[in-house]
């Protein structure tokens, strides 16, 4: 790209210093702290005692760290159930709402609302909802003729955390997948329509194919977000111990860290999860230069 | 069938459809109110209209939490808040306006350095952040949550920036042609057109700020006139339901997701079209 206004004379130091925050910020908050980061897990050190070179050790007692290995395949569950929920939920969403119907800006807004409401504050209320004998979602199961469900027990707690999740996520998608539908030009539907595709056949030859750039986006944004998920988890798992019930990744490097002041071992699983996010993001690129179709 | 009976069909459907996810979505909400209006006799009663109906709630979360908490926590976390605002908006728009517009040697290398570090997830620079904050005895203070907001960011510069390319260059010469200086442009030019995107921007960064849970539970002690409403209320959960005072805990709930509530119905055009603006335009 060659735009661009040429600083002249002294402005050349206005540049830099409007810059100096920004810089900071990858020094010390994101680059900087990754390599860090790095360093820090080649060490033990709980902060008190001067810190040991233990060199890959803390990486090989990952491997054998039977909670923190829970906690890992804890993550990888949750992102397998919450990914393909966020998006096929919020997908069926926007395509329900990307027509003319009544009350659209209402729905938008409703679906919407826990996008915007803290985790934390939701959170408490879903406690009662899934309360074992005094919820109201056992309730509406035992009118129904069904037995009642232990929602947060540890068989459940999963499964019952992915729902406020998702439940917590599809606004943000909906908005997403809307703004990619209303881009997808009427011709395209016109045409496949006078060739007598009906709405099915519109959807998946028409629609799918042209939202791909969205779904990718969706994906993406889902699956770091699920990687890094622990707000609705420390609300609705957490034990009197100040453990949880369904540990995932962020947990355990918040305990690990802060409470236990293992600072190798938590940096460790810091570094793990970074390349967790990594691994995936290559491929999901890999993905797109093959699937995704822009226009 | 004829088609258009067909299509009858599928609009009621959808529209079914619709409702029934729109219910489910709002029930946690009006859950939520209806617990917060009910006496604590009637905490886990079915009926969604409280029977006596009372405030009482309301007032006992002021009243009955030691020392106006409360109120400390409210205030708490509108400050905290505000200052994310302040430091994100400020620090990204020079930086978006940078990247955007003027040119200079290692441009482009700096904003791909930026950008790239949308990657690494938040809870790497945490630990580090932590030990720095520790060495400057800032632990329990609250400048850990506010110094990093000061210092730029990836999603900010990046929103700001894409808006900035649309503002049209011609603005710029004619500024120049007046003998404006590099900030003067910015100043003067660049942040007043930029309303909308920096509305969206400030949302966004308002919203996390108010609903972070792990930074102030790193860093604030849990002393309810030093943290914020998240911490607060995660404490009172254990405190209030051990009690049976969920009715208490859900008006507590219910104050603090207004101040958002309320901004979402004013400014729901800048919200939503900063969510679209950050995923479609690549």
């Amino acid at each position: 790209m060659d735009y661009g206004l040429k600083p002249l004379g002294r402005e050349k130091l206005w540049l830099w210093l409007m810059l100096v925050p920004t810089i900071i910020g990858l020094v010390f908050g994101t680059i900087g702290s990754l390599f860090a980061t790095l360093g820090l897990s080649l060490f033990d050190w709980d902060l008190i005692n001067p810190p040991t070179w233990v060199g890959t050790e803390n990486y090989v007692a990952l491997f054998q760290n039977k909670n923190y290995i829970e906690a890992f395949v804890n993550t990888l569950k949750f992102s397998a159930l919450y990914v393909p929920g966020v998006v096929v939920i919020s997908l069926l969403l926007a395509v329900l709402l990307n027509r003319k119907i009544r009350g659209v800006g209402i729905f938008r807004t409703i679906y919407f609302l826990p996008t915007v409401t803290s985790a934390v504050a939701t959170a408490l209320v879903w406690n009662m909802i899934y309360g074992k004998e005094t919820g109201i979602l056992n309730f509406m199961l035992e009118t129904l003729g069904f037995a009642p469900i232990c929602w947060l027990c540890t068989n459940n707690a999963m499964m019952s955390v992915v729902i406020v999740n998702i439940w917590g996520a599809i606004g943000e998608g909906m908005i997403i997948f809307l703004a990619g539908l209303t881009a997808i030009p009427r011709d395209y539907y016109e045409a496949a329509s006078l060739d007598g595709a009906d709405n099915f056949q519109q959807f998946f030859r028409v629609t799918l194919p042209l939202v791909t750039p969205s779904i990718f986006f969706q994906t993406l944004i889902s699956a770091i977000n699920a990687f890094q998920a622990y707000d609705y988890i420390y609300m609705l798992t957490r034990r009197g111990q100040g453990d949880s019930s369904v540990p995932v990744a962020v947990y355990s490097i918040y305990r690990n860290a802060f409470h236990f002041f293992r600072m190798g071992d938590a940096s460790a699983q810091a570094i793990q999860l970074a390349l967790l996010v990594g691994v995936f993001m290559a491929i999901m690129f890999w993905w797109e230069r093959h699937y995704v179709v822009y226009e | 069938m004829s088609r258009s009976f067909y299509k009858t069909i599928l609009d009621f459907l959808a529209y079914v459809l619709l409702v029934i996810g729109a219910l489910t979505m709002l029930i946690p909400f009006v859950w939520m109110i209806s617990v917060s209006l009910r006496l604590p006799a009637e905490q886990f009663s079915r009926n969604i209209i409280p029977d006596p109906f009372t405030l009482k709630n309301y007032t006992d979360l002021f009243k009955d939490l030691p020392n106006q908490a409360f109120l400390y926590l409210t205030y708490n976390s509108f400050k905290l808040s505000l200052l994310s605002v302040i430091g994100q908006v400020l620090t990204c728009a020079m930086a978006a306006f940078v990247f955007a517009i003027v040119k200079f040697k290692g441009r482009d290398f700096l904003f791909a350095l930026l950008v790239a570090t949308l990657m690494i997830p938040p809870q790497v620079s945490l630990i580090p952040d932590f030990i720095i904050f520790k060495y400057l005895g800032l632990i329990g203070t609250q400048w850990p949550l506010i110094l990093p907001a000061f210092w730029g960011g990836a999603f900010g510069t990046f929103l700001l920036r894409q808006y900035f390319l649309t503002i049209p260059r011609d603005l710029v010469d004619a500024a120049r042609m007046d003998g404006a200086s590099l900030f003067d442009i910015f100043w003067r030019v660049y942040m007043p057109l930029s309303k909308p995107a920096v509305a969206a921007l400030s949302i966004f960064v308002f919203k996390d700020a108010w609903n972070d849970l792990l930074h102030p539970l790193v860093y604030l002690p849990t002393d309810m006139q030093q943290t914020t409403l998240t911490v607060g209320l995660a404490f009172f959960q254990q405190q209030l339901q051990a009690g049976g005072k969920f009715t208490v805990l859900m008006a507590g709930a219910f104050l603090s997701i207004v101040p958002l509530l309320i901004i979402f119905f004013i400014a729901q055009k800048q919200f939503i079209e900063g969510i679209a603006l950050s995923g479609v335009k690549r």
